[in-house]
């Protein structure tokens, strides 16, 4: 072909690009990981009693070198608190990658799909009226109702996209109808719930992480360690989506069987972390744009990435959201949207490039 | 050597029968192919029927190797715009289905495809960035890196110009021969098939019209039966041969 633009390249240069890429994306990681561990410490740090940094780490890494009292407050009272906001955040971040690469869409994430607002339904009939989908675990029938009415609606999802000549467009707009009807079925409870269970479960759908406990984060964790390794061994097919079926397909991606083994784990992951924290709504459609511009959309990249810039962004809303008024904790949900809402807009407007 | 047989080959979308018995006989090694035939004559359904995209009956033969998958696919080009340097997605196409990790072999090969067709250059653009024709050659190395024994691409040339149109159907005939490898592409332009292809496979209406050489195949009783053209084949003064269309009928 033109010889003469192929004799301006030496054969290497490619690789070399290459090389050089993923060492600037391993270099962002790392970095974002800094980022996340200092903002953790931060997190722990803040509270009714402040403590200095030092004292933080020295309580992490050696607990008997400090005050019983530091040790108990930071491992028992603030620990699940910041670990949940890491995990759900990474989680979030992460449904929403997942669901904007199979379903090729910018806006998709847990909760325009409809899965945020199927667990606040949940949560819903449980906080006003103490309906229990399952009569076991009374202790925990918030979160059950929550997780199980999210699972439906992703199993929906899942059954309608298997019809024939179902397209993502299609999807996409089922999740849309599962909003609307979440929000007119919750207006319906709010309508007729006392006035004690209405407060309830407003504070349900702001979202806060006062709630954690080491059994939630347990739980979140574990589904967390799950999913992360299933999407990882889907990267290359994953990061093949993203230039369409028919190219996938071209190499040998099946993107049918894909987009729903994904849709359902990714459902799973969303509505554990709904089912425990509440609606978080900004993490899993920012999160994933953030990594994104970041480090690319290679899976092997953007799956960290998408993972850490969530949680960052959810750890660093738990700092603001105990800072912004002294000895109140402001629900989290607010503070993500309202902190990090102009935080994204500024990002977006200032892109050089389109990044959809 | 590889080679591939289509016996009674068909397809279905649904009820509605989009092929109706292909039968070809042994396509080896070593040849360029052109896969003729008008609008929706079923030339991208043969691909992917070929390919296993599409279940139907009869048989489609691949004998003579040993790859896990001989088969690879160009498919027509479509608008992308996923944040990817054109590096990555060829890297891409050349690591599905095995490890996260990647080798200096893959990396090589990756090297050797660009080269190929001359991508180099844009190797560190985003595919989003890439004109139509940029993108269609970045598909092609994109096909050409899973390393091939039979090489499928659905209209390759449609969006380039002519010089890079002449250098893709030029360097596909070298590695037909270098490779030994089976390469069968769709066209419309009947003058780059007569030049360019060894067998042409003739479409329309999800039929078999033709299958042979390409000059035997190309005639002008084809233009007017399957094109509607009045036309004829000349030969120029270097003897090769030229296709002169006068009406649409």
């Amino acid at each position: 072909m033109n010889k003469s633009t192929a004799a301006m390249t030496s054969p290497q240069q490619g690789r070399t690009f290459y090389r050089t890429m993923v060492l600037r994306r391993q270099v962002i990681l790392l970095g974002l990981l800094g980022a996340l561990f200092l903002s953790f410490c931060v997190d722990l740090a803040l509270g009714p009693a402040r403590y200095e940094l030092t004292e933080v780490l020295s309580a992490l890494l050696t607990p008997g070198s400090v005050s019983e009292q530091i040790s108990v407050i930071v491992w028992q009272i603030r620990m699940p608190v910041a670990l949940m906001a890491i995990v759900v955040g990474a989680s979030l971040s992460i449904a929403g990658a997942q669901m904007q690469t199979i379903l090729s869409n910018p806006l998709a994430s847990p909760f325009t799909l409809g899965i945020s607002a199927g667990a606040g339904f949940g949560a819903a009939l449980a906080l006003a009226f103490g309906v229990s989908i399952v009569p076991f675990a009374v202790d925990y029938i918030v979160p059950i109702n929550a997780f199980l009415v999210a699972m439906l609606t992703a199993l929906m999802i899942h059954l309608l996209s298997m019809r024939r000549g179902v397209t993502i467009e299609t999807i996409v707009l089922l999740g849309i109808a599962m909003v609307f009807i979440f929000n007119a079925l919750m207006a319906l409870i709010q309508f007729f719930a006392s006035q004690q269970a209405l407060s309830a479960v407003v504070f349900w759908t702001m979202g806060s992480l006062t709630k954690a406990t080491w059994p939630k984060v347990w739980v979140s964790l574990a589904v967390l360690a799950i999913a992360i390794p299933l999407l990882a061994r889907h990267g290359w097919a994953l990061t093949a989506m993203r230039l369409g079926d028919a190219k996938a397909e071209s190499m040998g991606v099946r993107p049918r069987r894909l987009r729903l083994q994904v849709l359902m784990l990714v459902s799973l992951l969303a509505s554990v972390s709904v089912a425990f924290v509440g609606t978080i709504g900004f993490i899993g459609l920012v999160g994933p744009h953030i990594a994104r511009m970041l480090v690319g959309e290679d899976q092997r990249f953007f799956l960290p990435a998408s993972a850490l810039c969530g949680a960052l962004i959810l750890s660093v809303g738990s700092v603001i959201s105990k800072m912004l008024i002294p000895g109140t904790v402001i629900p989290i949900g607010i503070i993500t949207s309202l902190v990090g809402i102009p935080f994204f807009l500024f990002l977006v407007l200032n892109q050089k490039k389109s990044i959809w | 050597m590889v080679s591939l047989t289509l016996e009674q080959v068909t397809a279905h979308y649904g009820k509605r029968e989009v092929l109706s018995s292909i039968t070809t006989p042994t396509l080896s090694g070593g040849q360029v192919v052109a896969l003729l035939g008008p609008n929706a004559a079923g030339k991208s359904t043969l691909f992917r029927r070929i390919l296993g995209l599409l279940t139907g009956g009869g048989q489609v033969r691949i004998a003579g190797t040993n790859a896990e998958r001989p088969v690879a696919y160009m498919p027509q080009e479509t608008r992308i715009d996923a944040v990817l340097s054109v590096y990555e997605s060829v890297l891409l196409a050349r690591m599905q289905g095995r490890r996260l990790k990647v080798q200096p072999e893959d990396l090589a090969q990756v090297d050797a495809a660009l080269d190929e067709l001359n991508l180099q250059p844009l190797a560190q653009r985003d595919i989003g960035d890439l004109s139509g024709g940029q993108r269609q050659l970045v598909s092609a190395a994109q096909a050409l890196v899973q390393s091939p024994d039979i090489l499928l691409l659905d209209e390759p040339t449609s969006a380039l110009d002519l010089h890079r149109q002449i250098g893709l159907l030029s360097v596909l005939r070298r590695l037909a021969e270098q490779r030994q490898m089976l390469i069968i592409v769709a066209l419309h332009d009947l003058g780059h098939a007569l030049r360019f292809a060894d067998q042409a496979i003739v479409l329309a209406g999800g039929a078999l019209k033709a299958c042979g050489p390409t000059r035997a195949v190309v005639t002008a009783e084809l233009l007017r039966e399957v094109y509607q053209v009045e036309g004829r084949i000349e030969t120029c003064s270097r003897g090769s041969p030229m296709l002169v269309v006068e009406t649409a009928l």
